[in-house]
């Protein structure tokens, strides 16, 4: 049984006075524990689109969405709430760090929704789980006083504390320079891996693309396969998709 | 329980970054429950206060007076009228009867005589009427027992004595009649309208007095037989004592009875007052609520993002829902605390007790049951201004909120 299945999803909305938007069209993908995929696509192709459906936060128009083989659809919103708490991290491009809370607090948001051991050690494992990007000296920082590799290595943090079976990221290194892009990304990658969760990450920077093992590419709302090896042969490290 | 605790934190920390405008909006709310703890509180103890003069003038509830008189208008033989009243109140096991002879005393001062209003009773009128001394001790069937009268004496006229020490038996001597010196035992206090007045006032035992009392001007006294009993038997007991007393009294003597003690008045008298209270109270803590309900929605809409970034985490609509709800429960009990607190420094103030009569010394304690609606008022205000921002939280969309 696969960790999450999409047949056929679609998601259109009725725009007020305007032709119905398709923003996908039929996609198929499936993820198994410990996978590592990357999309690719140009702005508006539907990109975020397709996470918000596979972290459980929006509902396909038509087609089927099976975590666990459980079709989504048939689960009350509390229960999808609950689902995604505790197999789900997000990692977004602007970081979202809550303001007004320090490293640690934002790293702790996560357990503040657990029950049973996760809740009451939620300081304990949420300090480890900064020590683990290396930031465990700034705990006690607010967001606003770190650096935008620094913001994006709680986030991570805070994306895994839980220990989530998926984790989402949306363009993780787009609001970070190229360098230090790479050295979080490579530290995501790494830390994905040790937990075993699958790792999907959306981003326009090939090199980023560059560390799945699976390459997808959406192009206005359809999915398919694309082999990223070949590009950076044919077009050079610097090339877009 | 990790769900409310973990909401409560939420809640904590929310009001930890937003304390100035919280605090601000909340200061509303303290002072609202200031005003409804203190005005509730201030007419819980003047209703109290002014029980107690009503109580000692009128007597507690069921105080049932008896009177009797001859059809010609002149006054009953003393004695006669005493055994009729005191023989119905023991045929019917009346413990709290006593007689009440109301009239005026002359006594000695040193710097002359004086007539003082006075009233002659038996020792057990004093739990009747609930009467409490400052100095000395209300009668006892001791103090039947003395040679001397005893009288028990206000503050005005024990001033006016110089107020002696009682352990030193000081002494008042009682004019008319036979002229007598009765030994003070104790010290009422005045009322605020005596000491205006400078009124004095004397209490002396019933039999003491008919021994004392010139008969010519025991002719012209129509004393009272006070009777205390349960509310609920208070017509029974009027109707059987005014039947039997007639019989005993009989042909040419008519007897009368009447409530006057205020559980016989028709309305409660503090009614009015606590309903105006009441109004002004709620009036303030609505706006106390509608401020908070404001400060709450704006910046309820710089944290949709917030809210979003938390539903992805896991929290679920109802999670949002009470731990927005918190927020305002959690401020207004810290608000509502306060409160209480200035509610309480406002009303044990000197000056304001002075204001009621009510000396700061026997003043009666805060009531608990003041305090205890402060914070109901305080815990259901944050919870009704609350519920539309914990509402409008909950129905964030989250896909919305963290779109960028
Ligand atoms: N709720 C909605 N109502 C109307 N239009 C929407 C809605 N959600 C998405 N869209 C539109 O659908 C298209 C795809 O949006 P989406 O955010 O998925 O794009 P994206 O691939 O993530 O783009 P980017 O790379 O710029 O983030 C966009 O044109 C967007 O304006
Ligand atoms: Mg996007």
């Amino acid at each position: 049984m696969s960790l999450l299945e999409l047949g056929g999803v679609t998601r259109t909305v009725e725009l007020p006075d305007d032709e119905p938007l398709h923003i996908l069209r039929g996609v198929d993908l499936r993820l198994e524990v410990g996978d590592h995929v990357s999309i690719v696509g140009r702005s508006g192709s539907g990109k975020s689109t397709l996470l918000n459906i596979l972290g459980l936060l929006d509902n396909p128009t038509s087609g089927t969405v099976l975590f666990d083989g459980v079709d989504v659809r048939s689960l009350s919103s509390r229960r999808r709430d609950l689902m995604r708490g505790a197999d789900v991290g997000f990692i977004f491009q602007q970081f979202n760090l809550l303001q007004g809370r320090t490293a640690l607090e934002n790293v702790m948001l996560p357990l503040l929704y657990a029950r049973g051991r996760d809740f009451w050690r939620r300081g304990e494992l949420a300090l480890a789980m900064l020590d683990r990007v290396g930031l465990a000296a700034r705990a006690s920082s607010m967001p606003e006083k770190l650096s935008g590799g620094e913001q994006q290595r709680v986030a991570i943090a805070r994306a895994l504390v839980r220990r989530p079976r998926l984790i989402l990221a949306d363009e993780p290194t787009g609001a970070l320079d190229v360098e230090t892009g790479a050295t979080v990304m490579a530290l995501l990658d790494e830390v994905a891996e040790d937990s075993g969760a699958a790792l999907v990450t959306i981003t326009h920077d090939v090199n980023v693309a560059a560390l799945a093992r699976q390459h997808y590419r959406l192009d206005r709302g359809v999915l398919s396969p694309v082999d990223v090896q070949r590009v950076i042969a044919v077009a050079g490290a610097g090339a877009t998709l | 329980m990790s769900g409310i605790w973990g909401a409560l934190n939420e809640a904590w920390q929310e009001l930890r970054i937003h304390r100035t405008r919280v605090l601000l909006s909340l200061i509303g709310v303290a002072v609202a429950v200031a005003a409804i703890t203190a005005t509730v509180g201030l007419g819980s103890i003047a209703r109290q206060a002014q029980m107690e003069v009503q109580e000692a003038q009128s007597g507690r509830p069921a105080t049932i007076v008896f009177w009797a008189s001859r059809t010609d208008g002149q006054a009953i033989e003393a004695d006669r009228l005493r055994e009729a009243f005191m023989a119905v109140a023991e045929r019917y096991s009346i413990e709290y009867a006593s007689m009440d002879y109301m009239m005026q005393q002359q006594v000695q001062l040193p710097d002359g005589a004086l007539m003082v209003e006075s009233r002659a009773v038996e020792p057990i009128f004093g739990e009747m009427h609930r009467v409490q001394t400052v100095e000395g001790e209300w009668f006892t069937e001791a103090h039947a027992a003395m040679l001397a009268p005893a009288v028990i004496i206000n503050e005005v006229l024990w001033e006016r004595l110089g107020s002696p020490d009682l352990r030193t038996h000081p002494t008042l001597e009682l004019l008319g009649g036979t002229d007598r010196v009765a030994v003070i035992t104790g010290v009422v206090r005045a009322e605020p309208w005596q000491r205006e007045m400078n009124t004095g006032y004397l209490y002396m035992l019933a039999d003491d007095y008919r021994s004392i009392v010139d008969p010519a001007m025991l002719a012209n006294v129509y004393p009272n037989l006070e009777v205390w009993v349960p509310d609920d038997q208070a017509q029974a007991v009027q109707d059987v004592v005014v039947r039997d007393l007639r019989a005993a009294l009989g042909e040419n003597a008519t007897v009368d009875a009447g409530r006057n003690d205020w559980g016989a008045w028709p309305q409660d008298p503090f009614l009015i007052m606590q309903l105006f209270v009441a109004g002004v109270a709620a009036l303030v803590l609505l706006l106390g609520a509608l401020g908070l309900v404001n400060i709450s929605l704006v910046t309820l809409r710089q944290r949709i993002r917030e809210i979003g970034i938390r539903r992805s985490f896991g929290a679920t609509s109802g999670r949002v829902f009470f731990a927005v709800l918190l927020e305002s429960v959690v401020g207004t009990i810290a608000a509502g605390a306060a409160g209480v607190v200035l509610a309480i420094l406002i009303v044990r103030n000197d000056w304001l007790l002075g204001m009621m009569g009510i000396g700061s010394v026997d003043a009666p304690a805060f009531p608990v049951e003041a305090a205890v609606l402060g914070m109901a008022c305080a815990v259901g205000t944050g919870a009704v201004a609350g519920l539309l921002p914990a509402l409008f939280a909950m129905r964030v969309k989250v896909i919305d909120a963290i779109r960028f």
